[in-house]
């Protein structure tokens, strides 16, 4: 899919908070140190933060790059799975943080994991239809899992921001996306229920691999490129596995999708994983790169974008604080603060 | 609930959007209809950088109540770069690392919930400086 | 303008009244000030109270206490300045009579602050500091305190341990006062170990949560011996206010409105600093001791806590301070401390002191508002015959 006007990324800004929950911790209470690790460490937010504080913070670092006054924005949409108000959008608050109301549309984004690449999909339509000039999107969660079960490994918290604008203005410019959905009930939560079901084994093959691998490669037909035009390439990180194995699936070596990788450090950030991984490609892209972004969201689908990074890169790099920096910024915790940080205290 | 009040001091919370006085151009935080420093009444908005150093902090144990949840934590005095006063919370760093002097940067956090069903309030607190970006 | 006495004192214990309702303590104390003086009709009433609205759903205490204590129709109103409160009643009864408008004046402070959870009335004292600015961060009034007092340290080379003497000086006092909450001395030692509430400031720093009331009869100077032998006069009463928040003032450790309105008190006497022979201060923080001190001009800036090390505090100092506990040992009901301090005074001044006698003549009262917003002097004189 290609917009009616040449759009891309004009600035982009990432967040992580700064405590970490090594997987060996979870497996020291629930396994006796037995357990097979999906990931080093994840991320954990403090007993400030949620997905409003920090949409807010990845979105600011996003001004800063793109340098778009605020009330620029006609569109400031939040992608996630732990939105803190079920009712009343993460979006408005948001929004208002960031000086971009009145004159904006806010609304916020569900489709699990992949939750911010729907942003982003709608801001690239929103901008190449010419509706705008500037729209963003973000990804982000702070997510949950049920004590003791295998998520718990690995359900961390961070995302990313990206404001969309005219090519001429981009640091990195879209080539053209494909969305590839199925209703696939692999993962998936009741209202009122505090943790997902998922289904274990069956969140693989006909779920993550099977979208991520139709959208990657109707993208990749569509534009009639192999994975050796790509520099870089991002796909959702659940664990360290699953990107690694879809890589391998479709083509793409393990050098090109190194930069994007933060899950071993960081786990699992949901509608922020793939973004997120992004960013980081992005803190490090010299212009000319060509990179694929794909994202999964389970019941289920898969985003897929391309882009090529612009000269423009270079000067906006620096202007907010790197995704290492914040990868690097690590405070670790022991199981019974990161319990308390993420009230799970409270449910019996 | 309280969500007038909360509502209307939303740009200075979320933001640290203050004032400069257009009569005597000092800054104004938090923002009011009267300059402080000169008694006159036109003043423009102005947000402030958020950049800034502790100037005194606290951390609290015994908390009142709406904060107990989050105790112990550490508030303080933080001086603006560009030259008032602020009272808030200091956060992402331990309590028994901060110090007088500290630079810090504002982030937008969350300062509490009024409960359960209620409105989750939100504002400003600080943090020693994650990087050192141009801008 | 003419000179004001008090002719009748009293007090209820300080303490946690499980038993006695708001009311019933002003009652209590509004009974034994108008058998003090020796008087059976007032013409007015000012009550001085802060915290009864939030705690016990209850206003207009003017009338109530009024009603409730047999007083009649009264003119009657609550005066309100946060931990000023009781001092604020006062001065609104000494303008009362000064101005000739009223004769005979009741001034009652009052607070029950234990009828809720101490989280609760934590943060309900919190309305004494800025709402939006600064109690909406999460400080507690004590936490606000200790902004000051960390600062203070840091500016003046001074460690929390330094501030010890100010407790131990009250609960020194505070042993012979009969209604004083906290009846045993402590030590230094304790002082160092004692639990944070705020860090610096610990338990042994801050004046306790409790109920209490005090009250005292106003009358005119001249017509004071009429109703009792040992009138009190006071010689200057004098008011003033900083901007509220911490953040708001240019120089955070200089109790601005203390310092004013002590100079005004001053001069209306005609006394200074070197006149006073007893000083019933702010203590609800021992930082605010140190800086009501260098406020009123016993110490220069940064060395109130250095007069306390030297033992000039004590009874036997060179200005006694909190003779009777103060808000440290005798307690802080808040709306009710500042008058305690004039009832205590009193007390001196008549040499009903007991155990904790000095030789008065001339005393100090000052009670502050929030962290230094308001500030209340008056300086009291054992009426000389005439």
């Amino acid at each position: 899919m290609k917009p009616a006007r040449d759009v891309g990324i004009v600035g982009y800004g990432a967040y992580v908070p700064r405590y970490r929950l090594p997987a060996s911790e979870v497996s020291r209470v629930w396994m006796e140190g037995r357990a097979a690790l999906p990931v080093e460490e994840k991320s954990v937010p403090g007993l400030d933060e949620d997905t409003v504080t920090m949409a807010i913070e990845a979105a600011r670092n996003a001004l800063a790059r793109g340098g778009v006054a605020p009330e620029a924005l006609r569109a400031v949409w939040v992608g996630s799975e732990s939105h803190p108000y079920a009712v009343k959008p993460t979006s408005t608050i948001v929004a208002e943080a960031i000086g971009a109301t009145p004159q904006v549309s806010a609304a916020d984004w569900e489709f699990a994991c992949k939750a911010g690449t729907e942003a982003l999909q709608a801001a690239i339509a929103f901008v190449g239809s010419g509706m705008a000039d500037y729209a963003m999107a973000i990804g982000m969660d702070t997510a949950q899992a049920r004590p003791g079960d295998a998520l718990e490994y690995t359900a961390a918290a961070g995302g990313a921001a990206y404001i969309v604008g005219p090519r001429e203005e981009s640091l990195a410019y879209l080539e053209g996306s494909y969305s590839s959905v199925t209703d696939t009930p692999d993962f998936f939560r009741r209202p009122y229920q505090h943790y997902p079901e998922h289904g274990g084994r069956f969140t693989g093959r006909p779920s993550y691999f099977k979208h991520t691998t139709s959208a990657v490669r109707a993208l990749l037909d569509e534009l009639g490129y192999t994975p050796g035009d790509f520099a870089a390439a991002v796909f959702h990180q659940p664990n360290i596995k699953f990107p690694q194995r879809v890589a391998q699936m479709l083509g793409f070596s393990k050098e090109q999708i190194q930069a994007g990788m933060l899950v071993p450090k960081v786990g699992n950030t949901y509608a922020g994983s793939s973004l997120l991984g992004l960013t980081a490609i992005l803190d490090e892209a010299k212009p000319g790169d060509r990179v694929l972004l794909a994202s999964f969201g389970s019941g289920a689908g898969s985003d897929a974008f391309s882009f090529v990074v612009t000269d423009l890169i270079k000067e906006r790099q620096a202007l907010a604080p790197r995704t290492q920096a914040y990868v690097a910024r690590r405070k670790p915790i022991d199981y019974a603060s990161y319990i308390r940080y993420r009230k799970k205290l409270q449910i019996h | 609930m309280n969500l007038p009040r909360y509502w209307r001091t939303e740009k200075a919370r979320y933001a640290l959007v203050g004032e400069i006085c257009r009569t005597c151009g000092k800054p104004i935080f938090p923002p009011r209809d009267v300059c402080p420093h000169c008694a006159q009444t036109w003043q423009e908005p102005h947000a402030f950088s958020g950049k800034g150093r502790v100037y005194s902090y606290s951390t609290v144990y015994e908390a009142p109540a709406g904060y107990t949840e989050y105790r112990p934590y550490t508030v303080a005095l933080v001086k603006l770069d560009e030259g008032p006063l602020v009272t808030a919370q200091v956060t992402d760093v331990d309590n028994q690392d901060v110090r007088i002097g500290m630079p810090v940067e504002m982030v937008t956090r969350k300062i509490k919930e009024e409960g359960e069903n209620g409105l989750i309030v939100y504002g400003y607190k600080f943090r020693p400086v994650l990087e050192d970006v141009k801008r | 303008m003419r000179d004001v006495s008090i002719i009748g004192i009293g007090q209820t214990k300080v303490g946690e009244h499980w038993h006695r309702s708001l009311r019933d303590l002003a009652v209590d104390a509004i009974s034994a000030a108008l058998k003090d003086a020796k008087v059976e009709r007032v013409g007015a009433l000012y009550v001085g109270n802060m915290l009864s609205g939030e705690l016990t759903a209850q206003e207009h205490l003017g009338a109530l206490l009024a009603d409730w204590a047999g007083l009649g129709s009264i003119e009657a109103v609550k005066v309100e300045a946060a931990c000023a409160s009781g001092a604020a009643a006062v001065r609104l009864g000494y303008i009362g009579v000064a101005s000739g408008i009223q004769d005979f004046v009741l001034v009652c402070g009052v607070e029950k602050m234990t009828d809720a959870d101490a989280e609760t009335t934590t943060a309900a004292w919190s309305a004494a500091v800025d709402a939006d600015y600064e109690a909406s961060h999460g400080p507690s009034f004590a936490a606000i305190n200790a902004l000051l007092m960390r600062r203070y340290m840091y500016e003046f080379g001074v460690q929390r341990q330094d501030f010890a003497p100010f407790a131990v000086n009250a609960h020194q006092n505070g042993v012979n006062n009969p209604c004083a909450m906290f009846r045993s001395p402590i030590s230094a030692e304790a002082f160092e170990k004692a639990r944070m509430i705020a860090d610096p400031i610990s338990l042994l720093d801050a004046a306790p949560i409790c109920d209490g009331a005090a009250a005292v009869v106003l009358c005119p100077s001249d017509r004071a011996r009429e109703f009792v032998g040992k009138p009190v006069r006071i010689r200057g009463s004098a008011m003033a206010t900083d901007r509220l928040a911490l953040h708001s003032r240019s120089d955070p450790l200089c109790l601005h409105a203390a310092q004013v309105s002590a100079q005004k008190a001053y001069q209306q006497a005609g006394v200074g600093p070197h006149d006073i022979n007893a000083l019933e201060l702010h203590d609800a923080f021992t930082v605010m001791a140190a800086l009501s001190l260098e406020a009123c001009g016993f110490a220069e800036r940064g060395k109130g806590v250095r007069l306390a090390q030297e033992g000039e505090i004590t009874l036997q100092g060179r200005i006694p301070i909190s003779t009777m506990g103060g808000l440290k040992a005798r307690g802080h009901p808040v709306g009710a401390t500042g008058v305690y301090q004039i009832v205590e005074l009193v007390e001196q001044l008549r040499g009903e002191a007991g155990a904790n006698q000095i030789d008065c003549r001339l005393g100090m009262a000052q009670s502050i508002g929030g962290s230094g917003a308001t500030a209340i002097t008056h300086i009291l004189e054992a009426q000389e015959e005439r």
